[in-house]
């Protein structure tokens, strides 16, 4: 049985990594900005496993724990912050959130 | 030896007076306010006496007395210490100006009883003291040049001391600006004598100048253009030609300034000079011959402008012009001590001649017209007399204290050492003049029908504190000259004796110039046994100068008293002259049209629409559009939108990625 080169697994995390960047840049539904930041913490993951198997190293693994921790404490407040932006501006959409500006 | 000990005293006590009135004198009672400005002055007053009574006790050797109080400046080789000087020509300058000083408080509290901002007023004027007496005091050229700036500066703020009146504050700008031109040369002559001297202090200065030789007629060296720099100082202050024309607009101030500053103190400090510099300016004969010429043309040139003015303070201002012509003249053919004893019988009755003039104006209530006036005498009795007394000693009539002071200047530009026939002609005409003006004055305000209206003006003699001081001033008109009455009759003249020292210790050796220096010292000393005295007296009494002076009197009592129509007529005839002369010549507007638009035209054209406008607004405003500029295209980086700053983000790191690898790609 072959072993798929790391190659791949780069190839495959870049491109759930621009789909998640085109996400948050071009999309106006903060749920959606939401998910596509996921993406791209989750396309790192990736990366980061591959390499980790790839040089049968640990060093990787234990960054992914950090990355999931830190993801789901980011999913809790965010989510937070989205309930409220809703309660206040009746949206979803981003464009509407600019009072910080000037 | 108190006051010697602390000759800051003198000079203190009007300073300390002018700070607490000016202060806080605003909320003072005018009791008060006189206490404290008539007090400081005259105790200055009394501590010059008691300086006199010490000062009497000095052997010649320690003179000049020198008190040195501290450092001021000190760079280098330049050293100037804050020290004051006393000698005999010291003593008469404080004498005069500590005890005009006090009359004019005096009067002072009478005739501005009615005027607001009365502390200010008495704050500037014992300002003016202190200044004056720094001036005066100084031992070296620097604390002499600070007075001189002072009392420029007191003349400015009460010239402007209605400052509510625009032709009083052009008055004090014109005062201010007119003699800075002057102050500008004397600088140049302070540090060209630093430069030349070493030092400025004057016994220095005079101690070098005795090993210098002199200069010639022919050969103007250093001494003629440092005493020519320092005598333009003293033209733009002393208003002489051609710097004159601010010193008749100053009599916008009220009337004890003219009095005390315009014609008695301040305006005599650059004959003072002259005659405190006298080994530098007996060194320099073309020098010399300027101040003398400037003298006599002014002395003469003044007076007729003085015959047709119809204001009595303008008549009394190009008197003032005219008489200080006179000291130069007298310093200028090497009579200093001639030149300063006129200073000092100026300054008594030409103090009074102003104040006299004032009481006139505060009785008819303001008018300053003499057309307006006419048949005073009889209510006016005091400041009738007192005027008349000062105006038979400025015309020079025997026995009173400008005959003989004129008398000894006319003497030494006719027959002394350096004597010039024509500024001697200059002068004599221009005594016939000033005669001749004065009178005119006198017929015109006091005799004569009354031309005004009795039921608009109430025609009152002033109050005590106002005519008491023209009393004094009247008798120090009458006597203060007969200190050289003995040299009448072939004894010694007291005056010239006692200043003898200070022009006679520096005074230039050789055969020419040794005798200027006895005629500036004492030109008496040889007259001990005089074959006649009563011949020499008839002779003094009947000179040319009392002849103008008395066909002056005649002149005028025909054309304003005999036939009062007549001025009217001959002015009619003489249409163009009439006008000129009435005109002053046009030098206001010749200077205005010369000097003033142009200054004006350049100010406004070109420096301050192109140079201020254009340049320096240009930058700063260039500057200032520059950063806006930039920040407005920046700030739109600022959306607030969340996905712009996004995209940033990501084009940053697309752009890192990129130049990673490119660099990476170089390096590989």
């Amino acid at each position: 049985m072959s072993v798929i080169p790391v190659s791949y697994y780069l190839v495959l995390s870049a491109v759930l990594f621009g789909l998640g960047v085109v996400g948050v840049v071009f999309k106006r539904n903060i749920i959606t900005i939401f998910m596509s930041i996921e993406l791209m913490l989750n396309a790192v993951n990736l990366a980061f496993v591959a390499f980790a198997r790839a040089h049968n190293q640990l060093d990787g693994l234990v960054f992914v724990f950090f990355v999931i921790v830190v993801a789901a404490a980011e999913a809790a407040v965010g989510l937070a912050i989205v309930i409220m932006i809703t309660h206040n501006r009746q949206s979803l959409n981003v464009e509407r959130v600019n009072f910080l500006k000037f | 030896m108190l006051i010697l000990n602390h000759l800051w005293i003198i000079m203190a006590l009007p300073l300390l007076g002018a700070a607490l009135n000016g202060l806080f004198g605003k909320n003072w009672a005018k009791s008060a306010i006189n206490s404290i400005a008539i007090g400081s002055v005259s105790l200055s007053f009394l501590a010059v006496l008691e300086l006199i009574r010490e000062f009497a006790r000095l052997t010649p050797d320690q003179l000049p007395w020198i008190g040195n109080y501290f450092t001021w400046i000190s760079a280098g080789s330049f050293r100037i210490d804050f020290s004051l000087q006393i000698d005999q020509l010291t003593i008469v300058m404080l004498l005069v100006v500590t005890f005009v000083s006090s009359l004019v408080h005096i009067y002072s509290t009478g005739y501005m009883a009615h005027e607001d901002g009365y502390y200010r007023f008495f704050s500037y004027l014992n300002l003016f003291v202190f200044f004056m007496l720094t001036l005066v005091l100084g031992a070296n050229l620097i604390v002499m040049f600070v007075g001189w700036e002072g009392v420029g500066l007191c003349s400015y703020l009460l010239i402007g001391f209605w400052f509510l009146k625009q032709s009083a504050i052009s008055a004090g700008k014109k005062a201010f600006i007119t003699t800075r031109l002057g102050d500008y040369a004397f600088t140049v002559g302070i540090l060209l004598a630093f430069w030349t001297f070493g030092s400025l202090n004057f016994t220095d200065m005079f101690k070098s100048l005795a090993q210098m030789p002199s200069e010639s007629l022919a050969h103007a060296g250093v001494l003629t253009t440092i005493a020519i720099l320092l005598f333009i100082g003293a033209i733009g202050k002393s208003a002489q030609i051609p710097l004159y024309v601010w010193l008749p607009d100053a009599m916008e101030g009220p009337t004890p300034v003219s009095a005390l500053i315009h014609a008695a103190t301040m305006v005599t400090a650059g004959v003072y000079m002259v005659a405190r510099m006298n080994p530098l300016f007996s060194r320099a004969p073309i020098a010399m011959l300027v101040v003398a010429i400037v003298g006599a043309l002014t002395a003469f040139y003044s007076a007729t402008i003085g015959l047709l003015q119809t204001d009595i303070k303008k008549v009394l201002a190009y008197s003032t012009v005219s008489q200080l012509g006179y000291m130069f003249l007298g310093c200028g053919v090497g009579a200093y001590a001639a030149g300063i004893f006129h200073l000092m019988t100026h300054a008594f009755f030409k103090g009074l001649l102003f104040l006299a003039a004032g009481s006139v104006i505060h009785a008819m209530g303001g008018e300053q017209d003499m057309r307006n006036m006419g048949g005073l005498r009889k209510q006016i009795p005091i400041t009738y007399w007192t005027m008349f007394i000062a105006t038979l000693a400025i015309a020079g009539i025997p026995g009173f204290a400008g005959f003989f002071s004129k008398d000894e200047i006319l003497d030494a530009a006719g027959s002394g050492p350096y004597k010039n026939i024509a500024l001697w002609i200059l002068g004599l005409i221009g005594a016939g003049l000033t005669s001749f003006y004065m009178f005119r004055l006198v017929f015109l305000t006091f005799f004569g029908r009354e031309r005004f209206d009795h039921h608009k003006v109430h025609v009152h003699e002033s109050p005590k504190n106002m005519t008491v001081p023209l009393m004094v001033l009247a008798f120090f008109s009458i006597f203060a000259g007969w200190f050289a009455a003995p040299h009448l009759v072939g004894g010694t003249d007291y005056f010239e004796h006692f200043l003898h020292p200070v022009f006679a210790a520096y005074a230039p050796q050789g055969a020419g110039v040794e005798q200027a220096a006895s005629l500036a010292g004492s030109a008496g000393e040889s007259g001990g046994i005089a074959p006649n005295p009563a011949m020499e007296l008839v002779h003094a009494i009947t000179g040319p100068p009392v002849i103008v002076a008395v066909i002056g009197l005649l002149l005028a009592w025909w054309l304003y008293i005999r036939r009062p129509e007549l001025p009217g007529k001959l002015a009619e005839s003489m249409r163009t002259s009439y006008r000129v002369v009435y005109n002053k010549y046009y030098i206001d507007e010749i200077y205005n049209a010369l000097f003033v638009a142009p200054l004006l035209f350049i100010s406004r054209y070109v420096l301050w629409r192109v140079v201020d406008e254009g340049l320096i607004d240009g930058v700063v405003n260039g500057s200032a559009s520059v950063a806006r500029g930039t920040g407005s295209r920046l700030r739109e980086l600022q959306s607030g939108n969340a996905r712009s700053y996004a995209s940033w983000v990501v084009l940053g790191a697309v752009g890192f990625a990129v130049l990673l690898l490119a660099i990476l790609g170089v390096t590989h």
